[in-house]
């Protein structure tokens, strides 16, 4: 199926879920977070889409103004072919539900997508940071981050780019 | 020898007890085995068969209880650093850290932007010597080593130093 052939099939299935985006790729569809747990498990289970692979989450700042994105990947190993999910989330309160239990591998993407940009995922049945310490303060890859002053008693020196070390 | 001359039998050598220890210690610095980063792969071909660190006396130990020599191999992340720590206050004393690379002295490329990176493991250990390179050649990590053999030469463990 071509991506358009996708994204009608899944509209025909859950109506108003699919967003017109014009700023996205062809391969791209953004959908509507509030029922997508739903989308997914049929995205999954339908025989026409059968996307058995979830192949990567990727977590996107698009800047102040703009909204936190999370992508989704899938892949259908039986009719081969491909499709990127887009859904956006509210800057000051980023939820999504979690795909972790339809796809298992979502497990640990979206333990990372949270450990970078804080979106939780609401459903998760393990939802802590994974590659950052536990303890940890801030989003890294956010676009408005700042570094910590100290960790643990170790002082972050502050460099200016042109004086060097303060 | 002066005084000394044909006093003892054959096979005895006469020096400072200093010394004799200074040159045991400093030519068997076995040295704690594990790698951070890319400098790793640069300490793994120092003990390998080409450059073979064992020539100087060196030899990786698993245990941090049985090293005299840790050496610093690559990018020290803040969550690495309280376990480097952690390490290092594991070992025995008299023991010595090797800051190796640009990464584990000052935070490489990391130095600016990188903001889970150290910015130098000094700010966690005491570092003997810094050997730089990005990474550095297994030659630049044995001249290091051998500069902290003559450091060690120079220490002397028995004489009672003034308070």
């Amino acid at each position: 199926m071509t991506p358009e052939q996708i994204k009608e099939r899944i509209s025909d299935q859950f109506k108003n879920s699919v967003i017109t985006n014009e700023s996205l790729g062809e391969h791209q569809v953004e959908i509507n977070g509030e029922d997508w747990l739903n989308i997914a498990t049929f995205m999954k289970n339908d025989p026409k889409l059968s996307f058995d692979q979830l192949e990567c989450i990727t977590g996107i700042d698009t800047g102040e103004e703009g909204p936190l994105q999370t992508h989704y990947n899938f892949h259908s190993m039986e009719h081969r072919h491909k499709i990127e999910v887009v859904i956006s989330h509210d800057r000051k309160d980023p939820k999504v539900s979690s795909i972790e239990q339809v796809w298992r591998i979502g497990d640990w993407f979206e333990r990372e997508t949270y450990d970078m940009f804080g979106i939780e995922y609401t459903g998760h049945r393990d939802l802590r940071r994974i590659l950052c310490p536990d303890d940890w303060e801030g989003w890294p890859l956010r676009k408005d981050y700042e570094g910590q002053e100290s960790f643990h008693g170790i002082v972050v020196p502050k460099i200016k780019e042109e004086e060097g070390w303060e | 020898m002066g005084l000394l001359e044909n006093k003892f039998q054959d096979n005895v050598v006469v020096a400072s007890l200093d010394k004799i220890l200074g040159w045991a210690r400093s030519t068997s610095p076995w040295y704690f085995q594990f790698g951070l980063a890319c400098c790793a792969i640069e300490m793994m071909s120092s003990a390998a068969s080409r450059h073979d660190l064992e020539r100087i006396g060196m030899m990786p130990r698993s245990s941090p209880r049985q090293a005299d020599v840790m050496i610093v191999a690559g990018t020290v992340t803040m969550k690495m650093a309280l376990r480097v720590k952690k390490l290092y206050e594991q070992m025995a004393d008299p023991k010595y850290v090797i800051s190796m690379g640009s990464c584990a002295t000052s935070g490489g490329p990391y130095w600016q932007h990188g903001y889970h990176v150290l910015k130098g493991v000094d700010l966690v250990v005491p570092v003997d010597v810094y050997v730089p390179g990005c990474p550095p050649r297994p030659e630049a990590l044995i001249e290091g080593l051998l500069k902290l053999q003559e450091k060690i030469q120079t220490e002397r463990p028995l004489t009672r130093k003034l308070a």
